[in-house]
């Protein structure tokens, strides 16, 4: 038992420096690319913390959702925003790294301060299989909501289609 | 402002793992070491601030976007803890319904900002967001 508990907080701490070091990768790397794949990192820790915590539903969706849908489309952006014959320079004056780094620190105070101070419950659900708890629940207490974000996602997809779709007319038309 | 400089100072020494620990045993009657809701909630506040700095300090749209992403996420990853160490008896699965709505609704808002970053950049041939400022009195 001893041991088994070990193991949990091992993994516990892989997979939090899995989810939160690559943003500094993402903070300090110079290409977009490498920021991309930095973020794909990120993406399966936090998958991985899903995991752990017996979120077996969630931890699958994230890595079909984020890794395979989200992250391809950022790729895609880069591919089709990226000049061969401009360099790809990024703009980064100190006036705005400071007001980042002052803010990051001060959210991060918030926070902590509230996850510290808080007297939390600290007992642990027995972990169990969640996805036909989870589709019970969107198909009855969430009913709404599921209907209402399933619109939202029509519309927005719609929106995006049609958007980048007149952006591509006037670049031909020009 | 005193109490977050407060809960930053003791933020700092608090994120060594034995000091984790510590907090953890204190809180709680549970094993020293072992892991609980507070070391999710740091690990989630660690990437939401990482969030915030990203999309403050990069000036490339697809990087503030990425920040995003981490904000989400982070969020995400509260509501699953916030589920796991829930009172409800047979474990809540209501925090997890909340973050599959989450990644919907990431998912919805990329494609609608990679939409209007390609329409940006076919107008002023850059993704910078500090020159797309046509609309700036």
């Amino acid at each position: 038992m001893q041991g088994s508990e070990g193991y949990h907080n091992l993994m516990f701490w892989i997979f939090a420096a899995t989810a939160v070091l690559p943003g500094l990768g993402i903070l300090i790397a110079k290409d977009i690319v490498r920021q991309a794949f930095w973020l794909l990192l990120s993406l399966v820790g936090f998958a991985c913390l899903y995991l752990l915590m017996g979120a077996d539903f969630l931890g699958f969706t994230q890595v079909v959702v984020y890794i395979g849908g989200i992250l391809i489309l950022f790729l895609f952006g880069v591919m089709l925003t990226h000049r061969t014959d401009v360099p790809l320079k990024e703009v980064r004056g100190w006036n705005l790294v400071v007001p980042g780094i002052v803010g990051g620190l001060l959210s991060a105070a918030a926070l902590l301060h509230v996850a510290y101070r808080t007297e939390w419950n600290t007992q642990a659900s027995a972990v169990e299989p969640t996805t036909s708890a989870i589709g019970q629940n969107v198909m009855s207490t969430y009913l709404l909501p599921f209907e209402i974000v399933s619109i939202l996602l029509l519309v927005a997809l719609v929106g995006a289609t049609y958007i980048a779709r007149r952006g591509g007319e006037k670049g031909e038309s020009e | 402002m005193i109490h977050s400089f407060e809960g930053l100072l003791k933020a700092i020494p608090c994120l060594c793992p034995s000091f984790l620990g510590q907090a953890e045993g204190a809180a709680s009657s549970a094993a020293a070491g072992s892991i609980g809701l507070t070391h999710y909630l740091v690990v989630s506040a660690l990437a939401f601030s990482l969030g915030i700095t990203i999309i403050v300090v990069r000036r490339n749209a697809i990087a503030v976007l990425m920040g995003i992403e981490l904000l989400m996420n982070a969020a995400g990853l509260n509501f699953v803890a916030f589920a796991k160490y829930s009172n409800v008896k047979g474990g809540a699965v209501d925090g997890q319904v909340v973050t599959v709505f989450i990644i919907v609704i990431a998912a919805a808002e990329a494609a609608l900002a990679l939409a209007i970053i390609l329409n940006i950049f076919s107008n002023t041939n850059t993704i910078e967001v500090n020159e797309a400022d046509a609309l700036k009195g």
